[in-house]
């Protein structure tokens, strides 16, 4: 039956002028919104079904088509937003769980936007990326108390044996996204696209594809509560190991993949019969404390030879410092940190929206306790959720993160058009669907091409906007909070950023 | 030499290489105006075929062996020398079909305007067709192989 309350929230305008029945978008749109009528040779548009996903005007090759937010307005009122009417007439038509995708839409004040970079002027030099060097390796990985030299032979050597390091060409990884949330073109292009760029990606829970083994080197392969797709051969194949404790959209949920979406490529990858839902329990069942945890990550790293990092990552929750702190003295080379704005392929929606902390809050919280404790050397931190330029993750460095993880920014580098419809499973662009009439929609050879170029512009910008603060190598940005300056920020928040209002100098 | 060549694996059914096609052979080169007003005189040199998931974009192959060059009983379909493309001189051809006959491609098609037949031409002197040129998933690829 038709929820009779629920008014369309976009509005197709096809403009008769410029419209030629080409019927381009009749055929690109999943959810039927175009229809064309042979009788009357005309395309016409049915809104209610419309996503806003901008499939059809993208491919329309007059421009005969705009989206529009629909025009019937609800009486204004401050409280009564037409998003919480609409949710209400959703839930009570259905009576079920209002689900969503990606990162909150909510307008949560972002503390990136609340932070400016200092720049080098007169008294110290700026320096041009384009002729001097510029560094932007980094590793991430434990790294020793100290550091003992042998100078018998001669020439200094370390005698301090380095524990397992990634290398990232620049400090930047695509965050988990499974084979199951997106399509196998879109993993295959963000693990390509890793390669080329010497960074990581993450398999997400999602098990490792057989297309994607040529690309093992360049993956962190995710052991999560459902343990989907994992056994000694995933453990081998990867990078570095990231447990997942917990996702930034949704603190505290597991996850579900419907049956309808477990595939014959789908269950062989994650090990699971054909068909059947693919359940990940909100907690792990052999976790329950900092001590459960510690045996994990020292399982993995006994079936791995102790040879790659192991990651932990965790959402940003009130308590995220002491947690943190948990998981690097449980033995994480590496704590990933999931701030409240991250995405996802499908969350509730209230969990999405209310739940968890922004991240430049709690990288901050975490570097500080870290140091506090002096254990900061002993693992990397790694920030993911709602990074959107290079200007945020050079913020995010300075305020204390060793590198980034971006989901969103790739997925969009992609072509995704953030409409938030996921879940459904019928993704115009062809990335978060396993329609195969879809998924070809995706050229990995093209969305390749678009995640390098993003990464590799990213990089320039990263590398001019160091070279304008004087500084030469990304690591000596990393926690270097004196270069940042807030607008706008209570006493409270400067505080625990660690950041001066702007107007203060050194 | 450089022919087209499909990537079906990637073909959205969009057809605008078709659209993109017919644009190149109107006389206004407008596209609202060629597909509103020339639509009923053009015959795309590209086809999308399609059936249930696969569909690709299908046009002459300009084979080495060219089936339809023996076939023709007027002279009119020949190879150019310069290009190789497989080339129909509409001022010769008698509309008698032998080519689409012949052809294994199924790609030779009756013209509309005239009773000629119409093929595609690979664009001559064009640096990309403006079927892969206009091509959004980059499902049609110009090379040499």
């Amino acid at each position: 039956m038709r929820n009779w309350l629920v008014q369309p929230e976009f509005t197709v305008e096809r403009d008769p002028e410029r419209c030629v029945q080409c019927q381009v978008c009749v055929r690109q749109c999943a959810n039927d919104v175009h229809e064309y009528d042979a009788e009357d040779d005309l395309v016409s548009s049915e809104s209610s079904r419309c996503v806003g996903c901008h499939r059809c005007a993208t491919l329309c090759p007059t421009g005969a088509l705009s989206i529009r937010r629909a025009r019937l307005e609800f009486r204004p009122n401050a409280n009564w937003t037409p998003s919480a009417i609409r949710n209400i007439y959703r839930q009570a038509e259905g009576g079920g769980v209002l689900l969503t995708s990606m990162g909150t839409d909510q307008p949560y004040p972002s503390y990136f936007d609340r932070l400016l970079l200092d720049a080098a002027q007169v008294t110290n030099p700026s320096i041009d990326p384009l002729r001097e060097p510029m560094e932007l390796v980094t590793s991430l990985g434990r790294k020793p108390d100290r550091l003992e030299l042998d100078s018998s032979a001669g020439a200094p050597r370390a005698k301090t044996e380095l524990p397992p390091q990634l290398e990232l060409r620049m400090p930047i990884m695509f965050s988990a996204m499974s084979y199951g949330s997106i399509s196998l073109n879109a993993s295959l292009a963000l693990a390509r696209a890793a390669r080329e760029s010497g960074v990581y990606a993450n398999t997400g829970e999602g098990g490792l594809h057989k297309a994607i083994h040529p690309y093992a080197g360049n993956m962190i392969v995710q052991v999560a509560s459902g343990r989907f797709g994992v056994d000694a051969e995933y453990l081998d194949r990867a990078a570095a190991v990231e447990i997942k404790i917990g996702q930034g959209a949704k603190p505290g949920i597991g996850g579900h993949l419907p049956g309808e979406k477990v595939s014959p490529e789908i269950s062989e990858t994650r090990m699971i019969p054909e068909g059947t839902d693919a359940l990940s329990p909100a907690p792990h069942h052999d976790i329950y404390s900092i001590e459960d945890l510690r045996q994990l990550i020292f399982a993995i790293k006994e079936a791995t030879c102790y040879a790659k990092p192991v990651s932990v990552k965790i959402a940003a929750v009130h308590n995220v410092a002491a947690i943190a702190s948990g998981c690097v003295r449980a033995g994480a080379d590496i704590v990933a940190i999931d701030g409240f704005r991250g995405g996802t392929g499908a969350a509730p929606t209230m969990i999405r929206d209310h739940v968890g902390i922004p991240i430049e809050l709690a990288i901050a919280a975490v570097d500080d306790r870290l140091r506090e404790e002096g254990i900061r050397h002993m693992a990397s931190v790694v920030a993911a959720g709602g990074i959107r330029s290079s200007a945020d993750v050079v913020k995010a460095i300075a305020l204390g993160a060793d590198a980034v993880y971006i989901g969103t920014a790739a997925l969009v580098a992609m072509g995704c058009h953030v409409c938030q419809k996921c879940y459904t499973g019928k993704c115009n662009w062809g990335i978060a669907t396993q329609d195969p009439l879809l998924t070809k929609r995706l050229n990995p050879d093209v969305a390749t091409r678009r995640l390098v170029n993003l990464l590799r512009g990213w990089g320039h910008e990263i590398k001019e906007m160091l070279g304008g603060m004087g500084i030469n190598a990304i690591e000596s940005l990393r926690g270097n909070r004196e270069r940042l300056r807030a607008v706008g920020m209570s006493d409270g928040e400067l505080q625990i950023l660690g950041v001066k209002p702007a107007g203060v100098g050194a | 030499m450089k022919r087209i060549f499909a990537r079906e694996e990637y073909c959205l059914g969009c057809r605008l290489c078709e659209i993109n096609c017919l644009v190149k052979r109107s006389r206004s080169k407008r596209l609202i105006k060629a597909l509103r007003r020339e639509r009923h005189a053009l015959v795309p040199g590209v086809r999308v075929e399609e059936a249930g998931r696969v569909s690709f974009a299908l046009q002459c192959r300009h084979c080495d062996d060219a089936p339809c060059i023996e076939a023709c009983i007027a002279g009119a379909m020949r190879r150019d020398p310069g290009t190789g493309a497989v080339l129909c001189d509409e001022a010769r051809c008698v509309g008698c079909w032998s080519c689409i006959m012949v052809c294994p491609a199924g790609a030779v098609l009756r013209g509309k305007a005239r009773k000629v037949a119409s093929k595609c031409d690979l664009c001559a002197g064009e640096a990309t067709p403006p079927c892969v040129e206009g091509c959004p998933n980059e499902a049609l690829t110009y090379e040499e192989r």
